[in-house]
């Protein structure tokens, strides 16, 4: 037994371990620690697999950044998850639930196997290169190969930004002007009364 | 492999007995320089010049009662303040202090971890900071807390992104993540990354005070308006973490700003060791400075000065820099 496969083995539970605590906590505050704990325990297994930009990575946006924000509107809005969390839910999504999760289960089953037991599946789990997920790797498949896709990508966030803005814009107007009005036509013609 | 644990062990445990005593020490430094710069003399009672203060203030704290109030969120509540104060630690892990010796006939490396990765860990471990404060502020159960919190994170959250920005400009001209090799680009004084990125120092610099909480950026506990923000309703030994886990911050930031900018442990005649203090104290001396000369900023100019010109004064000097180093 040597040191790599006990770094791994204390990880690997500690992920699973925070993921399924994740789900099983009604405090959300609670949820979203042990989602951290689970997203550290990745990285750890990421940075051990040699990728260690993606390994940096998952902590600094997923753990850093991420998460802080969810804090911050679950801080914003004071949920304390001490609240009846009313009646269950309705049987049909209850019955999609339940298949959406057997079917991962059963194609996570499927991979895992097919690595195990290369012969037995079509394909088997390919290992990575050895320097993939490093920093000039990712760098090169995201500033060269895929340049055009991941400049579109952003483009793509930079819009979906400009429009969270631009709502929360007009919800802001709405409220210093105290009426409940919804619509902006009329919100302007108020605005324009008032000076 | 137990070769390997013990070095690393011992080396973790060196690191971390002289960054608490330094953590100590910056607040007897940090006591006296203000002092001086109000024209008092500070703490002078407890041994010869009050060199015996911190002990005394340790002491103190360790035998005050641990009063924890109804409202709080215990578990959350408990932890908080560990969380703030273990990943200040963690940075030292990568910043290297001296030149590699050789020690019973084998390499030894002066810093704990040399990762190549080194600065991206430092990112990703200062972006775990925050949780502390924000964990602190919400299990409270006050409502100063909870504004203290808030605000922090807030501030932190958008520090940060001038914090890493202004970063990447030495990243491009050293054409390295690794600490070590960064220390060794810097030999003479002529090769320190501070003049070959003067603007990214200077926004480094302002960042890394916001990043820590300090005037004249202390939002958080700002005492006339949120009594002590976050940790108002911390007492005895968890309210030291906190301040220990502050000046363990400052004393992280300012090791990574000497190693980034002055060139870490690279010194003539002195050991390598006594340079890297001297660098990362002459840090402390300017935070120090800082809180003694200017008034706290408000809140919403916190704000628009970090994103309206920190953010892109970085993003301007990161292009700047990419297009000199493409030239």
């Amino acid at each position: 037994m040597n040191l790599d496969t006990i770094i791994f083995a204390i990880s690997a539970v500690v992920a699973v371990f925070g993921a399924v605590m994740m789900i099983g906590q009604r405090n959300p505050v609670a949820s979203v620690l042990y989602m951290i704990v689970s997203l550290v325990a990745q990285a750890v297994l990421y940075i051990q697999l040699g990728a260690l930009f993606l390994g940096a990575v998952l902590i600094i946006v997923y753990a850093g950044a991420i998460m802080v924000l969810f804090l911050f509107v679950i801080m914003l809005l004071n949920l304390r998850g001490r609240e009846d969390l009313g009646p269950g839910s309705p049987p049909v999504s209850t019955v999609t639930k339940f298949v959406v999760a057997g079917l991962f289960v059963l194609e996570l089953g499927f991979v895992v196997w097919s690595g195990v037991f290369p012969e037995s599946g079509s394909t088997g789990i390919q290992s990575a290169a050895g320097e993939f997920g490093s920093v000039k790797v990712v760098a090169e498949l995201i500033f060269m190969k895929y340049l055009y896709p991941f400049e579109l990508a952003s483009i793509l966030l930079l819009a979906a930004i400009v429009g969270a803005v631009v709502m929360a814009g007009r919800a802001a107007v709405t409220e210093t002007d105290g009426s409940d009005d919804d619509d902006p036509v009329e919100e302007q013609t108020v605005d324009e009364v008032h000076g | 492999m137990w070769e390997i644990v013990l070095i690393s062990s011992l080396k973790v445990v060196v690191i971390m007995a002289v960054v608490l005593t330094g953590c100590a020490y910056a607040t007897y430094m940090e006591r006296k320089v203000v002092a001086r710069l109000q024209h008092r003399v500070g703490p002078t009672y407890a041994g010869p010049y009050g060199l015996l203060q911190p002990i005394a203030d340790a002491v103190k704290l360790i035998f005050k009662e641990d009063i924890v109030p109804n409202r709080v969120e215990r578990i959350t509540w408990g932890l908080a303040p560990l969380v703030s104060f273990v990943p200040a630690l963690l940075t030292f892990i990568v910043v290297p202090f001296g030149a590699d010796i050789e020690l019973c006939g084998r390499q030894i490396k002066m810093v704990g971890s040399d990762l190549n990765i080194g600065i991206l860990f430092i990112l990703a471990v200062t972006s775990l900071g925050v949780y502390g404060i924000v964990l602190a502020g919400w299990s409270s159960g006050s409502k100063y807390s909870l504004m203290g919190g808030i605000r922090s994170t807030a501030q932190m959250i958008s520090y940060e992104v001038g914090y890493g920005l202004s970063i990447i400009g030495v990243i491009l001209v050293a054409n390295t993540l690794s600490l070590r090799e960064l220390v060794e680009q810097q030999a003479s004084v002529g090769d320190w990354f501070i003049w070959r990125q003067p603007l990214g120092f200077i926004l480094y610099l302002t960042c890394a005070i916001a990043e820590t909480n300090r005037l004249p950026f202390d939002m958080p506990e700002a005492e006339s308006e949120l009594v002590g923000g976050y940790h108002t309703e911390y007492s005895s030994m968890r309210f030291a973490m906190f301040f220990m886990g502050e000046y363990a911050n400052m004393l992280a930031v300012s090791a990574v700003g000497a190693t980034l900018f002055f060139g870490g442990w690279q010194g003539p005649y002195l050991p390598p060791v006594v340079w890297f203090i001297l660098k990362v104290f002459l840090f402390m001396f300017f935070y120090i400075w800082l809180r003694a000369t200017f008034p706290r900023f408000r809140y919403d100019q916190l704000m628009a000065f970090g994103w309206k010109v920190l953010f892109p004064l970085a993003l301007l000097n990161t292009m700047v820099t990419a297009a000199l180093v493409m030239l």
